[in-house]
């Protein structure tokens, strides 16, 4: 089967400004694609490529097998749910929902047959006559959901629908999304400046900067094998731990130093890697850096480190230090002895570690 | 429109905020005195008869009320050697406003929407272009116009001043147009293309919609403007196609002998009287419209 989603070279400019260089990406029926990148990155406008609401400068796209480059939004056979949601403001929610078909010239029992279905499924069977400026954001959230479930489309678009709402409701629809397209099993492309959103939701994870894909992969590999330093450092909340350091390899395996401001410096040993250049820098994920004393195990080694800060958030506790000239977090369990200006012995694991080549930032193990 | 709240200072005594209030309350009553003492000499020299005038006072009273002035200036008055009052000449303002108000206001939609919400290559040279003729006077345009009604073979007829009053009205109606729509979302012309809606559904169904303060605001500035109008009006009109407002002035004007100022004043009343009806009737959608330009989308 044809994949659902394939973009083959495509490139956008604004007269002399490139704003896409050379993505190619690739979705199958079921996916769920998100675009996650820092504002100006592309993923929007890469978006609206694909909904046809802007011409592309070159390249192809294709939507479940049929060429699409170059035709209109309404023959794409695609949805999309706006940021600021977009619903008429003259129109009824009811309205809102049909419109669509109206357009297309749905007989009216179909019509009213399908806004019965997508109202119950989103529970907005109360708000049909409302207008939408009498509509919560979470509501309104709802109906431009409605709007694009209606059309039953081969593939669902969504630019940043829940970075208008409040936190507790944000993570409340994620769920309801996520549980969406678990029951529809859809297609959707998803775009989102928020990396845990993209974690959450995605099957696929696009990051993009500069108009540039930085990496393809899911979220396991995203977060796990960020192919360079720009991807660790925007996935993952709190960021991961980039410290210079250097290596050799020894009889053991490598060896990995990493210089101290006040004190010998820190020397690790990976059994994993071998053969890297000497001067590296090390990704380490702050759950990665536990407290000795409380987590223990096979492949951990311990270090006596200075604590600067220490930052309770609840489940954990975020602790934070100086390791090769950067602040290094390490995220450790709630009953942590961890004192700010105390020392502390806390153990890393190298399990999971990343090599970054400093001048080019493109990882090496 | 935006309430200004004012607090005033806590200290300063009682008193003088009274005679503060006072001196305001006095002031504003001054200037409504000042403008409406026009009006009222007018209103009641047009019920007064001519011997009244002469021997009484401007601003005293009709001792007795007689509409023999506004039947005169209705349907009798001379404006020039015709002698058939402002009536036809009012109807003519009627026939050229209308259809020049709603042509003018649709286009203008139309041209607003464009710039606004569909920017192609060059729109916003195109938008100064039509702003700049918003600050064009008319006198520079009067016989590039006259050549153009010639060629075109509407010269002193009804539908060339309704022309003429389309062409130079679509600045302003652009203006007004695109300053509403472009605080209007451009997701939502986004979300009705991918519903399927095309250029003309999407302003009919969603823009139309959401334009009626703007709309109203078009009408009473076009409606004023071009009801109002003198030098287009004496310029590309022959006998018989007049609008009032020449009319008005061929009667004040081409009396001879006595002056009937109870005629003049109630000619006057009867040409003004369409526009103020509009301010009355859409009067509060005006001020609103005008301030009121964005949609929470």
């Amino acid at each position: 089967m044809a994949p659902i989603l394939e973009i083959n070279n495509l490139f956008k400019s604004y007269g002399s400004v490139e704003i896409l260089k050379d993505i190619n990406v690739s979705i199958e029926q079921g996916d769920f694609l998100v675009l996650v990148g820092p504002s100006g990155c592309g993923k929007s406008t890469l978006l609206n490529c694909i909904a046809g609401l802007e011409p592309i400068s070159g390249g192809t796209l294709s939507i479940s097998g049929r060429d699409m480059t170059h035709v209109n939004p309404k023959d794409r056979d695609i949805a999309m749910v706006f940021q600021s949601y977009a619903l008429y403001p003259t129109m009824t929610v009811a309205k809102n929902i049909t419109f669509g078909m109206k357009v297309r010239g749905v007989d009216q029992a179909t019509q009213d047959e399908k806004l019965k279905q997508v109202a119950g499924q989103l529970q907005i069977e109360p708000l049909l006559d409302r207008k939408p400026g009498q509509l919560s954001g979470g509501q309104r959230q709802r109906v431009a959901m409605g709007r694009a479930l209606v059309r039953d489309p081969k593939l669902f678009l969504f630019d940043e629908p829940l970075s208008n709402l409040d936190a507790k409701l944000r993570v409340e629809m994620r769920t309801e999304i996520k549980a969406l397209h678990q029951r529809l099993g859809a297609s959707m492309v998803y775009v989102t400046h928020d990396q845990i959103e993209a974690m959450t939701l995605a099957t696929k994870i696009v990051v993009m900067k500069g108009g540039v894909i930085q990496q393809i992969g899911t979220p396991s590999e995203i977060y796990n094998h960020p192919a360079n330093l720009f991807v660790a450092d925007f996935m993952g909340s709190p960021a991961m731990n980039l410290i210079p350091a250097t290596t050799r390899m020894n009889g053991k395996g490598l060896e990995v130093e990493i210089a101290r401001a006040n004190g010998t410096p820190i020397t690790l040993i990976d059994t994993n890697n071998k053969d890297l250049p000497e001067n590296v820098i090390l990704g380490v994920r702050p759950e990665d850096i536990a407290d000795a004393s409380l987590r223990g195990g096979e492949g951990r080694q311990e270090a006596d480190c200075m604590i600067d800060i220490v930052e309770p958030a609840g489940a954990d506790t975020y602790a934070v230090m100086q390791l090769g000239g950067k602040h290094v977090t390490a995220r450790l369990h709630a009953e942590t002895g961890a004192v700010a200006g105390q020392h502390l012995n806390l153990a890393f694991d190298l399990g999971k570690v990343s090599y970054f080549a400093p001048d080019t930032g493109e990882r090496l193990n | 429109m935006t309430d200004i709240s004012y607090t005033p200072p806590q200290s300063g005594s009682r008193m003088a905020k009274i005679v503060l209030r006072w001196g305001l309350y006095l002031m504003l009553g001054v200037f409504i005195l000042f403008y409406l003492m026009p009006l009222f000499v007018m209103i009641t020299t047009s019920f007064k008869s001519l011997d009244e005038i002469r021997t009484g006072d401007l601003i005293s009273l009709p001792r007795e009320v007689t509409l023999e002035a506004w039947r005169t200036a209705w349907s009798e008055a001379c404006t020039g050697i015709q002698c058939e009052g402002v009536r036809p000449y009012f109807w003519n303002s009627v026939l050229i406003a209308i259809p020049a108000v709603l042509i003018s206001t649709l286009i203008g939609a139309l041209n607003g929407y464009v710039v606004a919400q569909w920017r192609f290559r060059g729109a916003n040279l195109f938008f100064a272009l039509m702003l700049f003729g918003c600050f064009i006077p008319f006198q520079v345009v009067l016989l590039p116009m006259a050549r153009m009604l010639g060629l075109m073979g509407m010269a002193g007829t009804i539908p060339g001043l309704i022309f003429v009053h389309v062409i130079y009205g679509l600045g302003f109606t652009t203006l007004f147009f695109r300053n509403y729509y472009v605080s209007i979302p451009s997701e939502l012309t986004k979300a009705a293309k991918v519903d399927g809606a095309g250029f003309f559904r999407i302003f009919w169904s969603i823009f139309l919609p959401l334009s009626l303060p703007i709309i109203v605001v078009t009408v009473i500035w076009q409606f004023t403007q071009i009801w109002n109008d003198f030098l287009f009006g004496v310029s590309f009109s022959q006998a018989g196609t007049q609008p009032v407002t020449v009319a008005l002035n061929n009667i004040v004007n081409s009396t001879t002998g006595v002056k009937a100022y109870n005629v003049d004043m109630a000619a006057a009343i009867i040409a003004a009287l369409p526009t103020l009806f509009v301010y009355v009737v859409a009067g509060k959608y005006f001020v609103r419209g005008l301030t009121a330009g964005s949609v929470k989308g």
